[in-house]
């Protein structure tokens, strides 16, 4: 076998007649940032909870760090950090006695390790906030600094982001490369597509199956069936429909206060012009779009 | 102790410290419970009230009255003219009993054959029943003691003593004082209510929070979780124990005639078969208000069924067999029997038993269904 810091065979977990992840595969490299995309239910978190023994898989595998993900759940737990998506932070104890908690249980007691910590998730100065006062941004730093107390080699970020302000995003995925950049291997779970985009590879999950895994670049030139065109059209639903009756676009979509669409490739930009204009659309605009890993997902979720 | 149960312990306590009203609850409900039943809930029957129609008006009928009033357990509440008079006292339940004197009786007494009437409110049936009894009692003393003077007049011999005669003997608690009986009560329930209650909650808040799931991908072990959560709450359920021995015994002077170390050994064993039922409660319940109902389901049959307020050996045999599976049933035996009887082990060998079984067997299951898992 390969050094993989993750290697998943035909993992699958069944809960009931319902298959929660049917049959994934993937590897993971020490110190890649590897996202997990797909919508709410698509199998991301019970792939995480496998991956830290909190579930029996149904079939397959799943190595972490060298341990068997179920069978040896406590070595992995001991070396990889988990951060849940709902912030599980203790409400009624401050910043400071919630990492001392967490360290404690770790086995650090060393002060100094809980005030890197502190500092590394930028916290200090707030050491005596009560954890139910501190600001969505603040407390995911906090649940940050607990999955990251015992400095461990491996980072199962689900959902990091939800219900976060886009600056707090932002600072927080700049703390993810510094973690990245010194060895720490993460692996993070998300809904936005955006967020996707800051990752070095990103797998799309849907429906429990793991339809592909990719750097984005790769993934928007090998799933996406043709070219990304954004048309400005009056009336916008008008001109939806007469799209979808030109021939070569493949898929039209609402996209704000223009239209996107997929054509096949090579398509000229006059031909959908001609074509909108029989329709008595009338075209303010139509401009070459850059693909995005929300096409992608959309290709792929045909 | 290691550095994983310690940070636990010491959480909870934090937790404990920074929900005040809670922390109130723990320490001052037992003293308010203990002040209730130690005073209100008392069976001690006293001072019933009376009404009296005397219609003789005669050194006889009011010799009799005396005799009623001399006992405490009656008060001349109302002098009454007429039957309308002390049904209306009773309906209203201003009066519990109704005395009535005839006309006659001072003559009837004469001829040794006087008869009075007394109606008594049966609706609660505790005092009706003490009523009832004390009643016949004070006639029948008075009726010897009549018949005693009559024959010194007479000039026979001037004492008469009944056939037989029933020599009773209290021990333990000669004066039947309630208190001396609830206030072991209040000991056992707030033990197996505080342990159960709180050790349910405090696990559940964890799994409502969601810290439970952080937690089990820590390297903590599902015993140093379980005992990290519960030894908080015992060693506050023993400053209760404590608290209520202090006040029961200075306050209402109960006795402790036991060993003070057996009595908190014991409850250490009963606090064991509590703490199972609350953490075995915590792994059915989802939210804190699911667990507090499901702890609450079992603390009203075990106070019923342990003879806190009830005595088993009165009740039907099924309900007897049902009390068996109840801890508090035996807690109580034991924690009276130390208290009042100041026994040693070897006169509780089976309590002992019957609660070393429970607290092992609830413990088992609840340490089965707690497994450091999701699923």
């Amino acid at each position: 076998m390969s050094e993989s810091v993750i290697s998943v065979q035909n993992l699958t977990r069944r809960f009931g007649d319902f298959v929660a992840v049917d049959h994934v595969s993937f590897e993971v490299e020490q110190g890649e940032i590897v996202g997990y995309l797909g919508p709410n239910g698509s199998g991301k978190t019970t792939t995480i909870r496998m991956l830290l023994g909190l579930l029996e898989p149904s079939e397959g595998k799943a190595t972490v760090l060298g341990y068997d993900a179920f069978r040896q759940s406590e070595d992995v737990r001991a070396r990889a950090g988990y951060m849940s998506q709902k912030f599980a932070l203790y409400d009624d104890l401050t910043t400071l006695e919630n990492l001392t908690f967490y360290g404690g249980v770790y086995g650090i007691t060393d002060k100094n390790r809980i005030k890197q910590t502190l500092e590394l998730v930028g916290l200090t100065g707030h050491e005596s906030t009560l954890t139910r006062s501190l600001s969505a941004g603040w407390r995911q730093r906090l649940a940050l600094g607990i999955a990251l107390v015992h400095q461990p080699k491996l980072l199962f970020l689900d959902e990091p982001t939800s219900g976060v302000d886009p600056t707090a995003r932002r600072a927080f995925w700049d703390l993810i490369y510094q973690l990245a950049e010194s060895g720490v291997t993460i692996l993070v779970t998300t809904h936005y597509m955006d967020e996707a985009e800051y990752c070095e590879r990103v797998g799309i999950m849907r429906d429990g199956k793991l339809l592909a895994m990719d750097t984005p670049t790769n993934l928007k030139q090998k799933v996406i069936p043709g070219d990304v065109w954004e048309v400005f059209a009056e009336p916008l639903q008008d001109g939806l429909n007469a799209l979808h009756e030109i021939d070569g676009v493949l898929r039209v979509g609402l996209a704000g206060d223009h239209l996107r669409t997929i054509t096949q490739r090579g398509m000229k930009k006059t031909a959908l012009q001609t074509g909108l204009d029989s329709k008595g659309v009338h075209v303010a605009n139509i401009a070459a779009g850059e693909p995005t890993l929300e096409d992608v997902f959309l290709s792929l979720a045909r | 102790m290691n550095s994983r149960l310690f940070s636990l312990i010491r959480k909870e306590f934090i937790q404990i410290w920074r929900d005040p009203r809670t922390l109130a609850l723990i320490l001052v409900m037992p003293i308010v419970q203990l002040f209730l039943l130690g005073y209100a809930a008392t069976t001690d029957v006293k001072n019933i009230s009376l009404a009296v129609w005397d219609q003789s008006q005669t050194p006889q009928s009011r010799a009799f009255l005396d005799a009623f009033r001399s006992a405490n357990y009656f008060r001349i509440a109302y002098s009454v003219g007429s039957q309308a008079e002390y049904r209306m006292l009773i309906e209203t339940g201003k009066a519990r009993a109704a005395l009535i004197i005839p006309p006659d009786y001072a003559n009837r007494l004469q001829e040794g054959n006087a008869q009075v009437s007394m109606v008594l409110d049966g609706s609660d049936a505790t005092v009706g029943g003490t009523a009832l009894s004390t009643a016949r009692l004070i006639g029948q003393s008075y009726a010897t003691k009549v018949l005693t003077e009559q024959l010194a007049l007479t000039g026979r011999s001037a004492t008469i003593t009944p056939p037989v005669e029933v020599r009773t003997q209290v021990w333990y608690n000669p004066d039947l004082i309630s208190a001396y009986f609830n206030i072991p009560g209040v000991i056992g329930m707030i033990l197996s209510f505080i342990t159960a209650l709180l050790t349910a909650t405090a696990v559940v808040r964890e799994r409502e929070r969601g810290t439970i799931e952080q937690l089990i991908v820590t390297p903590i072990r599902s015993w140093e979780l379980i005992v990290g959560k519960i030894l908080p709450y015992v060693m506050l359920a023993f400053v209760d124990v404590l608290e209520v021995l202090i006040i029961g015994h200075w306050w209402f002077k109960v006795p402790v005639r036991g060993d003070l170390g057996l009595i908190l050994l014991l409850s250490g064993l009963f606090v064991l078969s509590s703490l199972g039922i609350g953490l075995f409660a915590s792994t059915v319940a989802n939210t804190q208000q699911e667990a507090m109902l499901t702890v609450m389901f079992t603390m009203l049959p075990s106070i019923f069924l342990s003879g806190f307020f009830f005595p088993l050996d009165a009740m039907p045999k099924f309900l007897q067999i049902v009390s068996y599976a109840v801890p508090l049933r035996y807690y109580l035996v034991i924690i009276r029997a130390l208290l009042l009887k100041g026994v040693g082990v070897d006169a509780l060998q089976n309590e002992i038993i019957a609660l070393t079984i429970f607290a092992v067997v609830i413990m088992g299951a609840a340490a089965l269904r707690f497994r450091k898992r999701l699923d």
